[in-house]
């Protein structure tokens, strides 16, 4: 069986359905949008998301996407381990 | 427009003080928070609530803080995800293991049970650290950590619910004195009056010192932190190692949430570099070598409003009816709810209660001061 649901953000597991939520909830804005779901904090860190994200937000609350802006991206641009940015050569 | 109170900073510290304000009967009350609710320190830092510190006063604050920590989460019916692990304290040096002494002693003194323990004492705790060249360590089983985010909207709705007025993406750009008394803010295009205005605005509270025309202690200092990938929870305290200047914990999302102190300069600039990223994973992977394999998902940094002692600035100032609540130093957030309450009870009854006392603006002019060394990360 096919469900209806829409999820969004895969990382993290956020359906089309919370984050209209969050939206008449009050987390109208970008930054607390993502902060209050959880979308574009998990491994991909939005790179797959966040323009969905966008496109939802800018339509529920008619406002343009320019308008709403884009989060900062945080580095590194992809996960990277500890013992790498430690020095070390190899996992022990 | 006329308000009883305007809160300058939407942050923790704004909106807790809004919320008992409004709980102790004040009818109008604005904050105003130049970009969103939690945008500076509170949600940019590690959610860490610890009464291990150097000082009486902070102890003192720091523990009506805790207890009210403890129902914080009924206080809002709102999840702050509060969960009180410790804070385990490390020393790999005499320096440090002499601080750790010293503090327990008085920590003890004001009834905080805090305990110094053995290094195998600590591998008790955390199995999976690394203890070579340990000389020991401290533990207050009932400090612990929160979610930030939750708690700046739990007080926000229960602010919105009783009345308060949010106005997040308003910065407030001047506050009009006159006769050495407080009459009201420029917030936007708007002039609105005020009998009262607290300063509450964190890493740019220095700036609204200069608003009302009074010099500024505060410095804004940046300090970074990490998140990694989740795992399973492993992990009960938060621990700092005093000696590096490095702290880390396990969200209840499983991340490993961790910074490290480097010297950096007073500015606003909150960049990300790689320094701090090698800094952290070289120390932290030596102390705990199990998180050799785990991935940083992203860096990023927020402001400490640093004062000449360390210690907050509360209450009172020359110029009648403006109200601090700055100068956290790094511990703004573990302080929110017991400053916010004793702020709310200054403007509301005049009454500025004991505890507020030694953190008064003019202390850097009258009194030698004995500066808080428990600042981390």
């Amino acid at each position: 069986m096919v469900k209806s649901k829409k999820i969004v953000c895969r990382c993290e597991d956020v359906t089309e359905e919370d984050i209209l939520h969050a939206i008449e909830e009050g987390f109208s804005d970008l930054e607390s949008l993502k902060r209050y779901t959880g979308i574009s904090t998990g491994p991909c860190q939005g790179k797959s998301c966040m323009l969905h994200v966008i496109r939802i937000l800018s339509m529920a609350t008619r406002k343009d996407v320019n308008e709403i802006g884009i989060t900062t991206q945080r580095p590194p641009v992809n996960p990277v381990p500890l013992y790498i940015l430690a020095g070390e050569k190899d996992e022990s | 427009m006329k308000a009883d109170v305007v809160v300058i900073g939407g942050g923790v510290i704004g909106l807790s003080t809004a919320y008992y304000l409004a709980k102790s009967g004040v009818e109008k009350i604005i904050v105003a928070e130049k970009k969103y609710l939690g945008s500076g320190a509170s949600g940019r830092c590690a959610g860490g609530i610890r009464e291990q510190f150097s000082s009486k006063p902070s102890i003192r604050l720091a523990k009506k803080s805790l207890d009210m920590y403890e129902r914080l989460s009924d206080e809002l019916n709102f999840n702050i995800l509060f969960r009180q692990g410790g804070y385990l304290f490390l020393a790999f040096d005499e320096e440090s293991m002499e601080e750790l002494e010293r503090d327990v002693k008085l920590q003890n003194s004001l009834n905080v049970d805090s305990v110094l323990l053995e290094p195998e004492e600590v591998k008790e705790i955390v199995p999976e650290l690394n203890i070579d060249g340990l000389l020991g360590g401290s533990f207050n089983m009932r400090d612990g950590i929160a979610f930030p985010f939750p708690v700046v909207w739990g007080f926000a709705r229960k602010c919105r619910k009783m009345g308060v007025e949010i106005r997040d993406f308003s910065e407030v750009s001047d506050i009009l004195v006159r006769d050495g008394t407080v009459r009201g803010v420029k917030l936007g295009n708007e002039i609105i009056g005020a009998d009262f205005v607290v300063n509450a605005a964190g890493g740019w509270s220095s700036q609204v010192y200069h608003m009302a025309g009074l010099e500024p202690y505060n410095k804004p200092v940046k300090h970074e932190i990490l998140a990694t990938e989740p795992m399973k929870p492993f992990l009960e305290p938060m621990v700092i190692d005093l000696t590096a200047g490095l702290y880390f914990n396990q969200s209840m999302r499983g991340e490993i949430i961790g910074g490290i102190g480097i010297p950096e300069s007073p500015s606003y600039q909150m960049g990300s570099s790689l320094e701090f990223l090698e800094a952290f994973a070289s120390r932290v992977t030596k102390l705990m070598p199990k998180l050799k394999g785990v991935k940083v998902l992203r860096q990023w940094a927020g402001l400490y409003d640093m004062t000449p002692d360390s210690l907050p600035i509360l209450g009172e100032t020359e110029i009648e009816g403006f109200i601090q609540a700055n100068g956290f130093s790094g511990h703004g957030f573990m302080l929110a709810p017991i400053v916010g309450k004793l702020i709310a009870k200054l403007i509301a009854t005049g009454e500025s209660d004991p505890l507020l006392e030694p953190f008064k603006y003019d202390r850097f002019k009258e009194m030698d001061v004995e500066p808080e060394h428990m600042v981390v990360g």
